[in-house]
């Protein structure tokens, strides 16, 4: 795993309440979910209470199928512009997945020098506390 | 400004349920009264182009456009303090009226109730604002840290002044608990209140009561703002801004304005209820319904002095027995129930009210209301309106 | 008789800033000061940078003589905050240089409050680091 916690220094957890919950639930069963509009089938994230397609109220979490390509990424490596509880360099993923919507997340298993843009990636899931597991991507065969 | 009277119109209203409990996000509550109140009106979440909302609010314009999909927003306002409500309404009126927007959305969106919220009540930045510093450093380390006391040390300065003895402000409540019982949407329906309830009540920060301020609730509304003449197009009866106005001034604080010659007194209310009756070309005997703010009842008979309703100091003597400001009387008093008797928007649901009371469509109807008023802010900077169902 | 306070739960310290930084200097001194305009001679409280009556950038921290009237005064029956234990009144006292000041009386009781009644400073250690003025009657 290419990312370092820093000890001591606790990782932020997500708020997460009506309108996301699903979404971050499905990361203990290590399952990606993404919301879509029952209505009119649009998938939707951020999750939000409304469509902004046909504005129905229905959703429904429907599972990814997990795959996406890199569309942009950032290399953090001033750790003062960082997050302390991270050990600089990491890199911070933004992944088109194949459902249309997109993703911030890091990379499990690829370094700076390996990255670039439109890299095929699938998800796997990090358990990084207890309490506490996040998607992360990981390099797929095209 | 330019006289504001004729230029805009509120074509379109949409509020959720008053609950303990909205078991839904902030967010998920302003999308359901924005789209209630666009099909109201008539219209879809593609003809807003205006935002206006609370400062203090929680949903922020992104959130709104991105779940609703707007796409094309070409004016955001926002107002703050108690005084936001009629602000916001004039944000958006004067936004429509020099064509920066065509269809404004005016919204506000609490879980004050439940508390299902996502930002502490001091702002996100972790800095302390100037009013903030106020009441930390000179207030706070005396114990002096709730609203209810902040407005309690003026209420009392008011009693001295004018002779009010402790108990003669429970008919605001009694009576803002009447017209709330009528109304299904609200926290008390069929729970009215009688005076006796009110001296019952226990006293939280002498001498207010716990039925002298506002119920909290979860609840949301929204409001839709167009220019007159595309009014006259949609499909509700228009609802005319004829005076619009906000006043604040050098010794205005919130709810502490202690530091100036005389305390017993709203005069940012004065000022506002001058400038609106200026704009709409009326006097206080053309209104027929007010809705005012009752956030705090003891400061609706100070609001009712200022507003030229009553004399000075005449206020709890207006209100003494309910009748004039019960349905039926001289001049109701927040039909839907206000902040004492519906629940707790931050002044919001007296908008939506004023708009029925015009529309006809009040669960306390007053017979022809033609011309209401509304005041918000009592305490701190102050706002009005007055709308009318004639152009 | 004094508030009681809680001492498991510390009382919110007031921010001390540049603008205000006098007064509390004043304070720990056991010195009651307001902030005074130099050009017009305008006692002003709470302090601020500038003069709202002339506009003045000029000021200058003079002594009070600490005694006034209560103006008006509010007894909390519900505390708000775990330092302090109802029921408690806060007072709002009118100084002899026509400021005012948010307090709490140490030697009487709330029912026995009064506007108009004369009071006067006195200073009180609430806790390490945190003097505040408080008033008591005057006969």
């Amino acid at each position: 795993m290419v990312m370092e916690y820093i000890p001591g220094i606790p990782i932020l957890r997500p708020r997460v309440d009506l309108d996301n919950q699903e979404f971050w639930d499905g990361f203990k069963q290590h399952k990606l979910v993404f919301q879509r509009c029952k209505y009119c089938g649009l998938f939707i994230h951020r999750p939000r209470p409304m469509c902004p397609r046909c504005n129905s109220m229905d959703m429904d979490w429907v599972p990814s199928t997990g795959k996406g390509t890199v569309y942009s990424w950032v290399n953090f490596v001033y750790a003062n512009a960082a997050y302390p509880g991270i050990k600089v360099p990491y890199l911070v993923v933004v992944v088109e997945m194949l459902e249309g919507v997109r993703i911030v997340s890091n990379m499990y298993d690829v370094t700076r020098d390996e990255i670039y843009v439109g890299m095929p990636v699938e998800v796997v899931f990090d358990e990084v506390a207890d309490d506490l597991t996040l998607p992360k991507f990981k390099r797929r065969e095209a | 400004m330019n006289n504001i009277r004729n230029r805009a119109a509120i074509v379109g209203i949409g509020m959720t349920e008053f609950s303990r409990d909205s078991e839904r996000t902030e967010l998920y509550l302003t999308c359901q009264c924005i789209k209630t109140a666009l099909d109201d009106a008539g219209l879809t979440p593609d003809d807003i182009d205006g935002l206006v909302k609370q400062t203090d609010d929680a949903t922020d314009e992104h959130a709104v456009t991105s779940s609703m999909g707007m796409g094309n927003l070409s004016y955001f306002g926002e107002s703050r303090w108690g005084a936001a409500p009629s602000a916001m309404i004039m944000r958006a009126a004067m936004g429509v009226a020099v064509g920066a927007a065509n269809y404004i959305v005016v919204y506000r969106a609490v879980n004050g109730a439940s508390k299902r919220r996502m930002i502490p009540s001091m702002r996100t930045s972790g800095q302390m604002s100037t009013s903030d510093l106020l009441q930390w450093t000179f207030h706070a380390p005396f114990g002096h840290m709730s609203d209810a006391g902040r407005v309690a040390m003026i209420v009392r300065r008011y009693m001295h002044e004018f002779g009010i003895g402790n108990d003669q402000f429970g008919w605001v409540p009694t009576v803002c608990r009447e017209h709330g019982a009528r109304n299904p949407n609200s926290m008390f329906y069929q729970k009215p209140i009688t005076f006796e309830d009110y001296l019952k009540s226990e006293v939280v920060a002498e001498p207010l009561r716990r039925m002298d301020y506002y119920e909290e609730a979860d609840a949301a509304a929204a409001l839709v703002i167009t220019t007159a003449e595309r009014a006259k197009d949609l499909i509700q009866r228009p609802v005319y801004v004829l005076g619009a106005a906000q006043h604040m001034n050098s010794e205005t604080e919130e709810l502490t304005s202690y530091y100036r010659p005389s305390i017993s007194g709203l005069p940012e209310v004065g000022k506002v209820g001058k400038k609106i009756f200026n704009m709409a070309g009326v006097a206080a005997g053309d209104i027929n319904c007010v809705q005012l703010d009752d956030s705090y009842g003891p400061l609706v008979p100070m609001q009712l002095e200022e507003l030229g309703f009553c004399d000075r100091g005449e206020g709890t003597d207006f209100c003494s027995g309910g009748d004039r400001i019960r349905l039926g009387g001289k001049l109701p008093l927040n039909t839907s129930g206000g902040s004492l008797g519906e629940g707790y928007l931050h002044g919001v649901n007296h908008l939506v009210e004023a708009v029925r009371q015009i529309r006809g469509t009040s669960t306390a109807q007053v017979k022809d209301a033609e011309l209401v008023l509304v005041a918000s802010g009592a305490g701190g900077p102050a706002s009005g309106l007055i709308l009318g169902g004639q152009s | 008789m004094s508030m009681v306070y809680d001492t498991e739960h510390p009382v919110p310290m007031p921010p001390i800033l540049w603008d205000n930084m006098g007064f509390w200097e004043g304070i720990n001194r056991h010195e009651l000061v307001f902030q005074r305009c130099k050009e017009c001679g305008t006692w002003l409280h709470p302090p601020r940078p500038i003069c709202p009556k002339c506009r003045s950038f000029e000021k200058e921290w003079a002594p009070s003589t600490g005694k006034g009237t209560i103006y008006s005064w509010v007894t909390y029956q519900e505390s708000p905050h775990p330092s302090f234990k109802a029921p408690y009144s806060v007072i709002l006292v009118e100084m002899e240089e026509g400021v005012r000041l948010v307090s709490n009386m140490t030697d009487i009781k709330p029912e026995e409050i009064s506007i108009g009644m004369p009071v006067e400073v006195v200073f009180e250690e609430i806790a390490e680091g945190l003097i505040l003025p408080k008033f008591r009657k005057v006969d």
